[in-house]
């Protein structure tokens, strides 16, 4: 298998060679979608940032490697080569958790497709999203990732959202009362993604609690707290948002937060509804006579 | 009652299996519920662990001293957990403490003796270290040492000591060394951490350590807290705080104030990040506050009855090298720019109004004439002292102590005021914490005593919930450092070299003739890597510390210990940055691999067994220690010794042939033979084993390697197979170092004690501990001095330190008089006034530089770097940085900088997200990285009475790598 691994490469070239030769690059996606379909992917799997959602992604990606590469070189990257890089490609050689059965990995991703494991090597939300810009279809999406500061749009890496942290409340140390919170201390939004909460210790009656709480909507997944966890398999770990989110119905908005209307935009209207209680017709209900208790 | 309940343990043993399924099930559920577990279903559970022992010990790290719990199963830790009975932690740890067990399972432990040799297997201070036998490395060792001492003397030869020593090592390294060597060149690296605090206790008390207890804790309305990121560095003090914080989130306040934003600061009512060394102003302007504008508020029946005002010198340098043998030593220039302020400086635009009461103005020169009597003080009036307070204006103060330029000025003066108000508020609590950010400072001490001082002005010291209390970093900086006294200038038990009485005291309970202890302090910690570099040490031991990381100014004493002739012996248990530099490494037992004892912050004592055999050849430190002293006969060290400076240590040969001794006799037959210790301690038992060594629940007996040996039979330094010295030299180390303290107001309690209770607080009077001294309702010294009518009968307190209570009166500039007034059982209350640290940030080098720690890692990061967890955590050092300032210099988070100082450089990466958030200008790096090596960047500067390096301000300047 590993060895196929050149050859892989060489043709992933070629692909990419003609596809900007030809400027075509957005076609990628009608191209390439139904390779990539036949390959199964793990929902756990996480993306890089800026990735549209898993079903466009897989059909977008045209696996041409070019965000692992520039997350290889990127500046802060220790060393610069792939083993310290955070993007990795699917590949079959390189599927491998280091420590089995100690954190969440994959079993599946499809060949040649980027993802990351926060547990060996998270993302370090580098200002300059150096992975985004340089995909060529579109699978990374840089509107994903952008604010407007000062009238022009900017790279903003705060707006990843590549997965969710979950704590696990039974295993989270701090939840015992001891002082950990290195999760907290390693977010780089820290008191924003990641927040204490104080409580009091009603066993001891003089140490208080230091919980980590996750707030889902500016955690990006970057795994920066899953990594820095210290407990065997990590009690904070980073899920696909799609897996760890519930998603509230269309029709209720908060009152008191205006973005809130985005979340239904799109929205049809109430759709008929429909309970055991109201699934026959009126006329069958009133109709039966049971009222009168049986004498 | 601890007694009983270590019995009622016991009893869980006879509980059937029905009853312990039920138990384990209840533990559960009142666990799942945060109940409150009987103690007898805690114990019983535990012991259903098949064949595991547990046993009670304390946390390796900080000086927070939490009980720890640990099990042990064929020889190796299984399990850890925090002491439900102790009453620092209840049962609860930091992460370091989670993972203490791990730290002595690191891959890369040392195990066998080490020395640079030749290929011909010499030793060649440019060889290559290779593993060698104890008896060969003794060997080489005695001989390096003697051509050291014989050179140079007692002078020549040196010890780093350590505040992680247990307090039999520390007292039998200092024994070794004032008693047997004669040389008072021992000092731990707990100058670099409690020298400023140490320092003021004795210039205000007269005695060490913090009056009050953690208990302040849960009594206090307000915590002050200066310069300490406690969040981080005491979690588990920290817990508490919090806890209390949210009893009653409306009347108890938190201030925390620092040169940058930390974990700390997130529980702040009142936050203020202020200018570095800008403490002084500010505690300057509390007190003008107080007796300018709220004189009601001093209690003046305290003040009257307890207080003096005193003050001292101003130009007292920067305990910098001196400038003209700088050059000497070829400094380079830039450097030179800093070490000339040890001579004069010049009076900047900041500090002109603080020192207009001394006459000076901005751009006058200060020649540093009282460089060597930083110390004296003499009393003031308390018009002086009001007119000393004149300048510290909210104006003034607020001007120069804002520390984020960013913050609106009003906004920062709002804040001081408001602090002041609660420091103030009549019948509201207060406790003042501090840690590294008042001790490591060019004017630690000074800032130290300013706690105090304003504490005293309203009486609000030494009493429940009231108090300004020091906390300490070190699991034993207390315990051993400061109350062994394993400084230059210590003698156990408060007392110091240089007083005649107390060297005739220590003799007396030594063993040793009148006379042998020198009366000339020693080096100090910096000054033996000075000496080091000036050729005046040629030997010097490392034990359990680092200090060729932790020492600033670095790049020099690597030089010192690489090129110049000189033997570096490192007892350690991991290869650091200080074994690199050595020429011999010692493989050294850790903490659970030994009997010990380590003295908290709150002067609480804590005893642990050993619990299971150290790895390879490693053998605990007093193993290093005590072999060393067989090696040297009488007629080699009680000899006349002529000293550096013209004092003359006597031939004390005759001396000791009366009391028995023969020059043929070695220095462990004299200081730690059983013999020696039947001498000093005649009535203790030292059989080995004895019921002390009894585990309290499965009745087995601890291995006590130093006592008889273990199954390694580790061939020792006589090449003979370690047999152990054959009675309990830990228990006569303790029982024969607690005679310094006992009747003086140090008392301990006996050995076999401390293993029935979790600590007990000192002074320890007939087994009682004592939470509050000075305090009459707590402290039965205080009581006894109000009884004798040596203190105010209708009051409550006694400050009783003996130390310092003799001083003449004079006024701001100097003393006036000769004659002393008597000041027994007084305290003071200091005037010092605010200066610049002699390296502020200019043009060139334009940011300050902070150093310090994180909560996941100890120090130089030996221990926890290598806990696989730890270092996942927090892999490396970075440098805290605004984000602004990062803009500025075209830099983004996790980029690669240099950090350059006058002195060296280091590259460290980037981050303007995070735990710390400096304001624009300065930058934080914590120092637990040896590739990260902040040191090679600080400055040595220290403070000229503690003699204690700031770490916390220098210039440096930053840009890309």
């Amino acid at each position: 298998m590993n060895k196929k691994a050149p050859v892989d490469r060489e043709r992933r070239k070629f692909f990419i060679r003609v596809l900007q030769g030809l400027g075509l690059a957005a076609l990628g996606g009608s191209i390439w979608g139904g390779y990539i379909s036949e390959a199964k992917t793990d929902e756990i799997v996480l993306r890089p940032p800026g990735a549209v959602p898993e079903e466009d992604f897989v059909r977008k990606c045209i696996k041409c490697g070019m965000c692992v590469e520039a997350c290889k070189n990127r500046e802060n990257n220790p060393d610069r080569t792939k083993q310290t890089a955070t993007l990795r490609l699917a590949s079959p050689g390189d599927h491998r958790p280091k420590e089995k059965g100690k954190y969440i990995y994959p079993k599946e991703v499809a060949l040649g497709t980027p993802y990351f494991v926060p547990r060996e090597i998270p993302c370090y939300m580098c200002e300059d999203i150096p992975c985004v810009p340089p995909c060529p279809t579109g699978a990374l999406d840089p509107d994903l990732v952008s604010s407007v500061k000062d009238g022009k749009k900017t790279l903003d890496i705060n707006k990843a959202r590549m997965g969710v942290a979950v704590v696990d409340m039974e295993h989270c140390i701090a939840y015992w009362g001891l002082q950990c919170d290195a999760c907290y201390r390693a977010c780089p939004l820290i008191d924003e993604a990641i927040k204490l909460e104080l409580r009091r210790n009603p066993r001891t009656g003089r140490h208080a609690f230091l919980l980590p709480v996750v707030y889902p909507d500016v955690c990006t997944g970057c795994g920066l707290c899953e990594h820095a966890c210290v407990t065997e398999k990590p009690a904070i770990f980073v899920l696909p948002r799609e897996l760890a989110l519930g998603r509230v119905g269309k029709h209720y908005i908060k009152g008191w937060e205006k973005k809130e209307e985005q979340r239904i935009k799109g929205s049809k209207g109430v759709q008929k509804t429909i309970t055991p209680k109201s699934e026959k017709p009126p006329e069958e209900y009133l109709n039966v006579e049971d009222l009168l208790d049986e004498e | 009652m601890e007694v009983k309940e270590e019995k009622k343990q016991s009893t869980g043993l006879e509980m059937s299996r029905r009853d312990f399924l039920k138990t384990s099930a209840a533990v559960a559920a009142a666990a799942a519920v945060g109940m409150e577990v009987p103690e007898e279903a805690l114990a019983a559970a535990s012991n259903a662990e098949a064949g595991w022992r547990w046993d009670k010990a304390v946390c390796r790290f900080c000086g927070t001293g939490c009980g720890i719990m640990i099990a042990v199963k064929n020889d190796r830790i299984v399990a850890v957990k925090g002491d439900p009975k102790a009453p620092v932690n209840k049962g609860l740890n930091c992460i370091k403490g989670y993972f203490t067990a791990k730290i002595m399972y690191g891959a890369d432990r040392l195990t066998k003796p080490l020395l640079r040799m030749n290929e011909k297997g010499e030793f060649d201070k440019k060889g290559k270290f290779r593993p060698v036998s104890w008896k060969k490395a003794y060997e080489v060792m005695v001989q390096q040492f003697k051509k050291a001492y014989n050179e140079l003397g007692p002078e020549g030869v040196a010890i780093f000591g350590s505040g992680q020593y247990t307090i039999m090592e520390g007292y039998a390294a200092a024994k070794l060394m004032k008693a047997g060597f004669r040389s008072n060149n021992i000092d731990p690296n707990a100058r670099h951490c409690m020298a400023s605090a140490v320092a003021a206790f004795i210039q205000t008390y007269g005695i060490d350590e913090p009056p009050g207890c953690y208990d302040d804790i849960e009594l206090t309305d307000t915590f002050m807290v200066w310069g300490s990121n406690m969040a981080e560095m005491h979690p588990i003090l920290w817990a508490r705080v919090t806890d209390r914080k949210l009893s009653d989130p409306d009347r108890v306040k938190v201030v925390v104030l620092s040169t940058f934003r930390h974990r700390t600061m997130d529980l702040a009512d009142i936050d203020i990040v202020f200018r570095p060394n800008t403490d002084l102003a500010m505690m300057n302007y509390i007190a003008r506050e107080i007796v300018y504008n709220h004189p009601e508020a001093i209690d003046w029946d305290f003040v009257n009855k307890y207080c003096v005002f005193t003050t001292g010198y101003i130009d007292t340098g920067y305990g910098m090298r001196n400038p003209q043998r700088a050059r000497e030593l070829g400094y380079s220039e830039k450097e030179m720019q800093t070490v000339m302020k040890q001579a004069v400086k010049r009076v900047s635009a900041l500090e002109a109004p603080a020192l207009s009461i001394y006459g000076y103005k901005e751009g006058d020169v200060i020649k540093m004439k009282h460089a060597k009597q930083a110390g004296k003080h003499w009393i003031i009036s308390f018009e002086d002292f009001k007119k000393a307070l004149a300048p510290y204006t909210l104006d003034y103060v607020a001007r120069i102590a804002k520390g984020d330029p960013d913050e609106p000025l009003e906004q920062f003066k709002e804040k001081l005021k408001k602090m002041a108000e609660l420091y103030i508020e009549k019948g509201r609590k207060v406790v003042t914490f501090w840690t590294m950010g008042f001790n490591q400072h060019t004017r630690g001490t000074w800032v130290n005593e300013h706690a105090y001082m304003i504490h005293h002005l309203l009486g609000k010291q030494a009493q429940p919930g009231n108090g300004a209390f020091s906390i300490t970093g070190q699991p034993s900086a207390c315990g051993t450092a400061r109350e062994v006294g394993t400084f230059a200038h210590r003698l156990p038990a408060d007392m110091v070299v240089f007083n005649p009485k107390h060297r005739k005291i220590s003799e007396k309970i030594w063993r040793v003739p009148h006379g042998t202890i020198n009366p000339k302090v020693g080096s100090h910690i910096v000054k033996i890597m000075r000496d080091l570099e000036d050729g005046k040490i040629k030997f010097a031991w490392v034990q359990v510390c680092n200090p060729w990381q932790d020492t600033a100014n670095a790049n020099h004493w690597i030089k010192a210990a690489r090129k110049m002739d000189n033997f570096i012996v490192v007892s350690d248990s991991y290869p650091g940055i200080s074994a690199k530099v050595a020429d011999l490494i010692l493989p050294a037992a850790m903490i659970y691999e030994k009997w010990g004892a380590y003295g908290n912050a709150e002067r609480r004592s804590q005893h642990w067994r050993q619990q299971v055999t150290p790895p390879g050849e490693a053998m605990p430190d007093i193993f290093h220690i005590v072999e060393f002293s067989k090696f040297f006969k009488l007629k080699e060290v009680w000899k006349e010794w002529k000293l550096s400076n013209g004092t003359v240590l006597p031939n004390v040969l005759d001396k000791a042939r009366e009391m028995g001794y023969s020059p043929e006799d070695t220095l462990y037959d004299v200081l730690f033979s059983e013999k020696a210790f039947r001498r000093t301690i005649p009535d203790v038992d030292l059989s080995y084993p004895q019921p002390v060594a009894k585990n309290p629940n499965t009745g087995e007996i601890h291995l006590n390697t130093c006592a008889v040996g273990d199954k390694r039979n580790v061939i020792g330094v006589d090449g003979k197979p370690w047999k152990g010295y054959g009675f309990f030299i830990e228990k006569a180390l303790w029982e024969e170092y607690r005679l310094f303290g006992n009747g003086h107001g140090h008392d301990l309690g006996p050995f076999d004690l401390y293993h029935k209770v979790r600590g007990l607080r000192w002074p320890v009077v007939d087994g009682k501990e004592t939470p509050w001294r000075f305090n009459a309702d707590y402290d039965p010294y205080a009581r006894k001095e109000i009884e004798a009518g040596r203190a105010p009968r209708d009051g409550k307190f006694a400050f009783y330190g003996p130390a310092l209570k003799k001083l003449p009166r004079g006024n701001l500039f100097g003393p006036t008089s000769k004659e002393k007034v008597d000041l027994t059982n007084k305290t003071k209350i200091f005037f010092r006034p605010y200066m610049d640290p002699p390296e502020p940030p200019d043009n060139e080098y334009p940011f300050w530089l902070a150093t310090g720690r994180v909560l996941e890692h100890w120090h130089s990061g030996t221990m926890t770097m290598r806990v696989p967890e730890l270092y996942r955590a927090v892999p490396e050092a970075y440098c805290y940085m605004h984000p602004k300032d990062a803009e500025k210099l075209g830099v983004k988070d996790n980029d690669l900088v240099w950090v350059e100082s006058r002195r060296g450089k280091v590259k460290a990466r980037v981050k303007t997200r995070g735990r710390n958030r400096p304001p624009r200008g300065l930058v934080f790096i914590p120092w637990f990285d040896e590739r990260v090596y902040i040191n090679k960047v600080t400055l040595d500067a220290t403070d000229p009475i503690s003699k204690q390096t700031d770490y916390k301000k220098c210039a440096v300047k930053i840009y890309k790598a």
